[in-house]
């Protein structure tokens, strides 16, 4: 299967700190990327830099074919966004924010109004849609924010720590839902700090003071490090940290 | 074009389901307008005088010369004829003319009654009263001093005569204030908290990574503002037209013009503000001690900017709202045409430049 992300010898430094310091991975269409790491290992570093928020000091990536770099412009096109604190409008109905971000990606009325009647049915929200965001359970807002960061078809989807703070039923869910945007095509690539979730994952990197210690499947990563769980992995690899908070 | 439309259409709906702040924005100048109708009164020094004055006038020279002696006045110009009086309010050389009727001396002496004409500008109608009332006191004392000393007894009529404001309406003088300082609050503040809250809420971290230009963002951010100053202009001016009476004696399309560009001046402070702050709170105390005290102080709205220090009078030329009132006043009160106001309006259109050209490249910056 074809590379969607591609990181070559990726660096960034801030001043004499080297957040990120030369990783290199590719990541496959339709794969489940987990990207693990301690606070301050340089995850959302990474993240901002694959996703042309902020400029690498060195090396080379592309997303979704393009040059994060210099093809800024497409790779934003092409790819779909969720942060860590909740980043839909609470005082816009859910579908006015469906809307909003469609707009933003230049998507026309006639899909726009048709995908939304659809994601309604599929959410099970039709009774929310005139609902203003602000007044959902957490749970759903969750549920949106990742259907509006997909909405747009993109070929990547980057999730930063997603399920932070949301009961383990609605996490089953949203995981659910990450599966099925997989099996659509869409390639995801999403930081965390479950461990259990790092298990969903078709492969892991874990990320220890801005080096990548280890890329491998959840299962080749136990067997390599002798561990019962994602959990015992981490743990022997993040001891070797330098770095304080 | 479509990213542009659906989010305009955001910021109106923001603005519009916060149903506090519509309703405070849209009260505010009403509220401000009918607050201030209470003028404050102040002290003048040194006001310009411009002087006619027969010539070989003893006691009128006298007289002259006791005025500019005063710590109030200046005698900055003598001029030859009636009719150049209006030239020298309409250059601003001068706060007040003073008028001696010919032979002065000789009616003094010879019919005890001789007369003097105080013309005074009274477009800030406080500082019109106050150095009116001086003058006349300097002229009193000088009369007592004849009878006294020289024994001449007579007496000096002097005539105050307010220029364009005769009923000296303190409204006059505010509502160039209260425009001044309603439509910065709108606009600066407002815009650079509705930015900011973006911020803030971690949404503008999903607008920098989508494919939206930052100038649409911008834009977007300052269209309602802008639609909400024009609402709020337009209030004030019906409100001064029609309750507090106060005419719009120059060209209205001049004044629309100076106030379109003092919104565009305004807009740009609070994107400036917007880039340079990360919570809502402090893009508040940010837009609130940096502008609406200035805006207050040294603007020229209460106290009058030739009273200051000098060092305060030039901290006073970099508040937009000076030039911006100043202007107001030209045009609305004295009726001037728009060749009157072309210092402010190049001063306006300096800053508007500056301040777009530096939060245009700060808020670049932000995407690195």
């Amino acid at each position: 299967m074809e590379n969607v992300i591609v990181a070559k010898n990726l660096t960034k430094r801030f001043g004499h700190f080297t957040a990120v310091d030369n990783i290199s991975f590719e990541v496959k269409r339709g794969e489940i990327f987990g990207f693990l790491g301690a606070n301050g290992a340089g995850k959302t570093t990474a993240m901002r830099m694959l996703c042309g928020l902020s400029k690498q000091t060195e090396g080379i990536a592309t997303v979704a074919g393009y040059d994060i770099h210099r093809e800024t412009e497409f790779v934003k096109k092409n790819i779909g966004y969720m942060s860590q604190k909740f980043s839909l409008y609470d005082d816009l109905k859910v579908w006015e924010n469906i809307e909003l971000f469609a707009g933003i990606y230049g998507m026309n009325d006639k899909a726009i109004r048709s995908n939304t009647d659809l994601l309604m049915q599929e959410l099970n929200f039709e009774n929310e849609r005139n609902a203003l965001v602000g007044s959902l359970p957490l749970g759903f807002k969750q549920k949106l924010a990742f259907s509006v960061a997909i909405f747009h078809k993109p070929q990547v989807v980057f999730l930063d720590e997603p399920t932070g703070g949301v009961d383990p039923i609605t996490r089953r869910m949203f995981w659910e839902m990450i599966y099925k945007a997989a099996e659509n095509g869409i390639t995801v690539f999403v930081t965390t700090h479950y461990m259990d979730e790092a298990e969903y994952c078709h492969r892991v990197s874990i990320m220890v003071d801005g080096r990548i210690e280890a890329l491998d499947s959840p299962a080749n990563l136990k067997s390599k490090y002798q561990a019962a769980n994602m959990d015992e992995v981490f743990q022997k690899l993040a001891r070797k940290s330098q770095r304080t908070e | 074009m479509k990213q542009l439309y659906s989010f305009i259409k955001k910021e109106f709906y923001h603005i519009l389901r916060d149903k506090t702040t519509i309703l405070i924005l849209l009260l505010m100048p009403i509220i401000q307008i009918i607050l201030f109708g209470f003028a404050l009164t102040t002290e003048v020094r040194n006001t310009n005088v411009a002087i006619l004055i027969p010539a070989n006038d003893v006691l009128a020279n006298e007289l002259a010369a006791r005025i500019d002696a005063s710590s109030y006045f200046n005698i900055v110009e003598q001029i030859h004829t009636k009719s150049d009086i209006q030239a020298v309010f309409r250059d601003a050389r001068a706060k007040l003319v003073i008028v001696f009727e010919n032979d002065f001396s000789k009616n003094l002496m010879q019919l005890g009654v001789s007369h003097i004409q105080l013309i005074a500008d009274a477009t800030d109608p406080n500082a019109a009263t106050s150095f009116s009332f001086y003058a006349s006191n300097i002229i009193q004392n000088y009369q007592h001093d004849l009878a006294h000393q020289a024994f001449i007894p007579g007496t000096i009529t002097p005539e105050v005569k307010m220029l364009y404001n005769p009923q000296m309406k303190g409204a006059f003088n505010f509502v160039p204030g209260v425009l001044g300082m309603i439509l910065i609050l709108i606009c600066a503040m407002m815009t650079s908290i509705a930015i900011v809250r973006e911020k803030e809420m971690g949404t503008m971290e999903v607008l920098l990574v989508s494919p939206m230009k930052p100038l649409y963002t911008i834009l977007s951010k300052i269209a309602p503002y802008f639609v909400l100053s024009c609402v709020n202009f337009t209030t004030i001016i019906l409100l001064s037209v029609f309750v507090l009476k106060v005419p719009i004696a120059g060209s209205f399309a001049s004044l629309v013009f100076v106030s379109l560009l003092y919104i565009f001046v305004a807009l740009a402070l609070g994107l400036l503000i917007s880039t340079l702050t990360t919570t809502q709170v402090s893009a508040m105390l940010i837009s609130g001690m940096g502008l609406m005290i200035p805006v207050m102080l040294l603007s020229g709205m209460i106290f009058p900017i030739e009273n200051m220090p000098l060092p305060l009078q030039l901290l006073s030329t970099i508040v937009p709202a000076r030039w911006y009132i100043a202007a107001v006043k030209s045009v609305m009160i004295q009726g001037l045409g728009f060749s009157s106001i072309l210092r402010e309006v190049l001063i306006l259109s300096l800053m508007a430049t500056v301040l777009v050209a530096v939060s245009m490249k700060k808020f670049k910056v932000r995407l690195e």
